[in-house]
């Protein structure tokens, strides 16, 4: 086989390599000519493969590539390989496409910053890692990918540094995220110890004989698994820092935090459906956090005021939705939303950076307002863009949305409590979306005069992304269409070889074995979209036509307001309950048990090695015979040993 | 044993060749370009190699000669570190001895010839003559510097001692003759085990014979009680030779030793064949070296004599790897020098620039190299780092190899001695780091290397950093190579 799949992840490395080592040395023209080129080539790289991919047998939709064995020692064996399956082959497209798209976009929007070739090595690190992260054929090269983006997203959420609010950030995202981390490899760990292997093809066919269907060790394992997901993801209880990390630049939120790497860990446990299929129980807890977080991220969204926490906590929300598709066996489902969310929200968050560039930095929404008339390409993305995730039938968002929805419902290990709180979401952010719309675009322009005068649209360098985008918002639904709307639901099919966990049956055996009907599966879809409608119009009559409204509403539910507004107080109670114990305790380790204790006995040891060595240098006279000496009595004493052995 | 295959021979014939080559090159240019002999010494070098990876496999005179995947690993070793020390030599090349090139670089190349002839060896009179071979032109080398009394002192040191050891390694390897009646390594295996059974036991001959072998290779590998002579010499010998005597050098004694010990006397490894076994003598031997080596380069100020310690001590680590006398222990012990021909030639090339520069071996004043010269202070702490085991470099996957096969051959207590005094050894490599980053003092001195020195400088670290993340296609050569003995 002709091998060409280390082509996707080798571009993005060799751009990071030739930005990194001619850091600074490089015009502006070349570095983005690199950066955005190398992603280009994945792209087309990854699409070529897509369609030899697509043009093999249904059953054997698997391209794998090993290069080497990347470490042999005895039972270990870990290869470096690389497995392209249609999983794997959607995520490289997501990845490389919306990636490259943003590259572009960045060109524009990071053009007067001073560190232009900084940003981009780090731009491209993050592609090389988030591809490696995706296209590994085993568990522990999709380790290095997910460390290797939590770098890259560290490094980029830190980008401005000298921002003290920006480098603490940093560190939140990167800490929290070692704590899923550590989840992670514990999880490894136990898969190892008992499959002998890390390798994707293995794991998946021998978890079955090994583990106990709901046994304890799945359960410890994939519960491990799905705490390293929930902190990249940024799920509860480890969701915190993503609305800190929107201090990075915007296309970083974009690209990372909104499109591809928080993505992450729904791609891993929809990577691992085999053994999460066999824990029922941690399937549950997934789809009840994934409810929860996406729950309780929407109601903080309803309350935010800065362009893009709201945008944070939507995509917090929306993640939920993923891992609600997970937890209920949908995880094609949760594979399709993570596509289409991947479409609509990099062109929220890209919209959203045209904004701010245009009102020079302003985020708070209380101070816009009115820019519809000034920014027409920005507009009208950013609305589509918003029908998307508000999920109004035609665009991409309402199809996969939609199948969230009706899987939560029907699925076996789905519940109609499920369905409810998912639907309330819904709801709720079609609300805080329009109303994040409605406070931008209409009204009057709240910002000062000064701002006023220079507002413009953006180079055509962040339009054209953001245009393209807008089609793939509207487009990228129809691979997925339901069966009950006349579509063969394309975007299923093609990923079932990979969900091996999951009984197949078609979707009538599905219908029937579940026992809802088609008119059921209509009823719900149109009741929700009219539900949907009417949250629109609510957030269109307190926002637009009925302003004084919201003051006075605000001000009764002042008590309420306020615990929202503060995000529920969880990153405070985090600091009480978890932080300030740990720094006490730290503080005692260090100044008593460091400092004292093991400095004294180690400073003790130092000194008496130390004072061995002066001697055992004094041996060393220089005089030859001595040396003579030594050489003939060493080979008396070993004699000397054996003869009295 | 008809394969007559003259071919195999080619590599050590064209380089031998080459060397006489570049001796009349010298009389021929007359010393116009300076740089010409180098280059075609590194030309001849890599030319070398390139004909042992056209020629190789298969045996000449009668066995006597053989080139296997074990020969053929050491002696890219050989060539590396050969190539090496040739390029690192170029900047004292052109001041310090620059009337006798020529037979500077010629003879660092008949070194290498004998090393190739040893590790080809397959029988006791070749290895002795390779051995011989090898070290003759290096005691001259250690004295190269005519006019200096340390290098004067150094190389007839090193003849002394070398002389010396000869003696008791030729005595060591007549007795083991006049126990098998053979000079075979694998006849004498299969002799020794037929008296073995024939008699039930063997006479205190072999132990003598074993001591004083070890003894004798044990010179070569600079092995405690037998290093005595390496401090002085490595501090007094033109600063290239000695890496490549720390080197070269070291990995000539490695193989020899692994050829007739690992392989001629396997059986004997272990302590079922009390009191006949030398595993645990050599196991002691590797805890006194790396106890010995480690703890005394910690107070060391000059850095060639701080890298003599440390050489003596990372012989231990590998010497834990040969007494675990295993497929995956031999392999452990190519890969380990593997790296370590990286990261020792690595260090001893910037201390030979610096000295160059400043004329000083001092640790102290390589204080604040990393505001003057950056790149070199970061390429000596890779060095540096990898010589202490700290990953993602080779020099931990070298460690993390030895230590298992140790493990798994049951010497659990020298793993642990080896661990332990891994801790002690990483105090004296990051000291020379916190002298070159956290000194107060003002730097002064700024080095620019010779184009060849930077060339050896960036193989070295792109080796250490590439095969310590990716280690798996030397360490499946080294494993290869060492399936030959059969174990």
């Amino acid at each position: 086989m002709n091998q060409t799949l280390f082509l996707i992840p080798l571009f993005p490395l060799i751009g990071f390599l030739l930005n990194g080592l001619f850091l600074g040395r490089l015009n502006k023209k070349l570095i983005s000519l690199i950066a955005c080129g190398s992603v280009g080539l994945s792209f087309i790289v990854g699409l070529k493969m897509f369609f030899q991919l697509i043009s093999l047998p249904e059953n054997t939709r698997a391209i794998e590539e090993i290069l080497f064995t990347w470490i042999p020692s005895g039972e270990f064996v870990v290869s470096f390989g690389y497995l392209f399956d249609p999983l794997s082959a959607i995520m490289v497209l997501v990845v490389s496409g919306v990636g490259f798209l943003i590259h572009v976009y960045s060109v524009g929007y990071m053009h007067d910053d001073p560190g232009y070739g900084r940003y981009f090595t780090y731009l491209n690190l993050f592609i090389f890692a988030m591809l490696t992260l995706v296209l590994a054929n085993n568990y522990l090269l999709m380790f290095v990918g997910w460390e290797g983006v939590g770098l890259c997203s560290y490094l980029l959420i830190g980008f401005w540094f000298e921002k003290k609010s920006a480098s603490d950030a940093g560190k939140k995202a990167f800490i929290v995220n070692r704590i899923g981390d550590f989840g992670f490899i514990l999880g490894l760990f136990i898969i190892f110890w008992n499959v002998r292997s890390l390798d994707y093809n293995e794991v998946f066919v021998r978890a079955p004989e090994v583990f106990a269907l709901g046994g304890g060790l799945i359960t410890a394992a994939t519960l491990l698994l799905f705490l390293g997901a929930t902190g990249k993801s940024a799920q509860i209880p480890l969701y915190v820092w993503l609305p800190d990390a929107m201090e990075g630049p915007t296309p970083v939120s974009a690209l990372i935090h909104a499109a591809t790497m928080v993505t992450a860990g729904v791609y891993m446990i929809a990577r691992s459906n085999v053994l999460f299929m066999l824990a029922p129980s941690t399937m549950t807890v997934v789809a009840i956090v994934g409810i929860a977080t996406a729950l309780l991220a929407a109601t903080i969204a309803l309350a935010q005021n800065d362009i893009k926490r709201v945008l944070a906590y939507s995509t917090i929300s929306q993640l939920g939705y993923m891992f609600t598709a997970c937890g209920v066996a949908a995880f094609a489902a949760g594979i399709f939303h993570l596509m289409t969310h991947a479409f609509f929200k990099a062109l929220l968050f890209l919209g959203s950076g045209s904004v701010i560039h245009a009102l020079a930095g302003q985020q708070d929404m209380r101070y816009m307002g009115g820019l519809k008339r000034h920014m027409k390409t920005t507009y009208v993305t950013f609305f589509i863009a918003t029908l998307a995730i508000a999920g109004i039938p035609g665009l991409s968002g309402f199809f996969s949305k939609d199948e969230i929805l009706w899987k939560a419902f029907s699925s076996n290990q789905g519940s109609i409590w499920i369905w409810l709180v998912a639907l309330f979401t819904a709801l709720m952010t079609a609300f805080y979306m329009f109303r994040l719309v409605f406070l931008t675009f209409y009204g009057q322009e709240r910002m000062d005069h000064h701002t006023k005068e220079h507002l413009h649209e953006s180079p055509k360098m962040m339009t054209v992304p953001l245009s393209i985008l807008a089609v793939l918002s509207i487009i990228g639904g129809y691979v997925g269409i339901p069966h009950i709307l006349g579509g063969g639901n394309q975007f299923e099919k093609f990923l079932e070889p990979v969900m091996k966990g999951v009984h197949h049956g078609g979707e009538e055996h599905a219908l029937a074995s579940s026992g809802h009907s088609a008119g059921t599966e209509l009823t719900l879809m149109f009741g929700s979209v009219a539900l949907i409608l009417v949250s629109i119009y609510l957030s269109y009559y307190l926002y637009v036509k009925n302003v004084a409204l919201v003051g006075r509403l605000r001000n009764s539910v002042s008590g309420i307001h306020k615990i929202i507004y503060g995000k529920f107080f969880i990153d405070e109670l985090y600091n009480a309950i978890i932080i300030r114990p740990l720094v006490g305790g730290s503080l005692f380790l260090w100044k008593i048990v460091d400092v004292v204790l093991i400095d004294g006995v180690l400073n003790g040891l130092a000194i008496l090695i130390g004072d061995v060595s002066l001697g055992a240098r004094k041996m060393q006279s220089g005089q030859l015979r001595r040396y003579a000496t030594v050489f003939l009595a060493g080979v008396v004493i070993i004699i000397g040993y054996f003869a009295l052995r | 044993m008809t394969d007559q295959n003259w071919s195999i021979l080619i590599p050590e014939i064209f380089l031998f060749i080459w060397a006489l080559f570049i001796f009349g090159l010298d009389l021929g240019i007359k010393r116009k370009n300076p740089k010409i002999l180098g280059y075609s010494a590194m030309a001849g070098l890599t030319i070398t190699g390139i004909l042992l990876a056209i020629f190789n496999g298969g045996i000449l005179f009668k066995g006597m000669f053989q080139s296997d995947q074990l020969a053929i690993f050491f002696k890219v070793i050989f060539i590396g570190s050969a190539f090496m020390a040739v390029g690192s030599s170029f900047d004292i090349a052109s001041e310090k001895i620059r009337h006798h090139r020529g037979e500077y670089y010629g003879l660092i190349l008949f070194s290498t010839v004998g090393m190739m002839f040893l590790s080809s060896a397959s029988e006791l009179i070749t290895l002795y003559i390779g051995m011989e071979l090898t070290t003759i032109p290096l005691y001259v080398l250690a004295a190269f510097y005519k006019d200096d009394k340390l290098s004067v002192e150094a190389g007839l040191k090193y003849l002394i001692v070398g002389a010396f050891s000869s003696a008791i390694l030729l005595y060591g390897l007549s007795l083991l003759y006049g126990l098998t009646g053979t000079t075979d390594i694998v006849t004498m295996k299969i002799n020794l085990s037929l008296v073995f059974l024939s008699y039930g036991k063997i006479g205190p001959g072999l132990i003598l014979a074993m001591i004083m072998v070890i003894a004798g290779i044990g010179f070569k590998l600079a092995l405690v009680p037998f290093h005595m002579w390496a401090p002085d010499v490595y501090q007094g010998a033109p600063t290239p030779i000695t890496a490549f005597l720390s080197v070269g050098s070291k990995a000539a004694g490695v193989v020899a030793f692994a050829r007739i010990f690992v392989n001629g006397l396997i059986a004997f490894a272990s302590d079922v064949m009390k009191p006949l076994d030398w595993g645990i003598i050599v196991a002691i031997l590797a805890a006194a070296a790396m106890i010995l080596g480690n703890i005394t380069a910690l107070r060391q100020r000059n850095i060639k004599r701080m890298l003599a310690y440390s050489s003596i001590a990372q012989i231990g680590y590998v010497m834990v790897g040969m007494v675990a006398a295993s497929e995956l222990g031999i392999a452990s012990v190519g890969y380990y020098m593997f790296i370590y021909l990286f990261a020792n030639m690595g260090a001893f090339t910037i201390a030979t620039i610096f000295n160059d520069k400043t004329g000083s071996d001092g640790i102290i004043s390589y204080s604040g190299l990393s505001k003057t010269s950056p790149i070199f202070a970061a390429y000596m702490s890779i060095f540096l780092l990898s010589l202490a085991g700290i990953p993602p470099l080779g020099g931990f996957a070298a460690k993390y190899l030895v230590f298992a096969a140790g493990i798994q051959a049951g010497y659990t207590w020298l793993v642990i001695v080896a661990l332990l005094t891994s801790v002690v050894s990483l105090y004296y490599y990051a000291n020379i780091i916190k002298t070159m980053y956290f000194s107060a003092e003002e730097p002064t001195i700024k080095i620019h290397p010779s184009f060849p020195a930077n060339l050896v400088l960036l193989i070295s670290v792109i080796g250490i950093i590439l095969f310590g993340i990716f280690p798996g296609p030397i360490l499946d050569w080294a494993l290869e190579s060492a399936k030959i003995f059969a174990f």
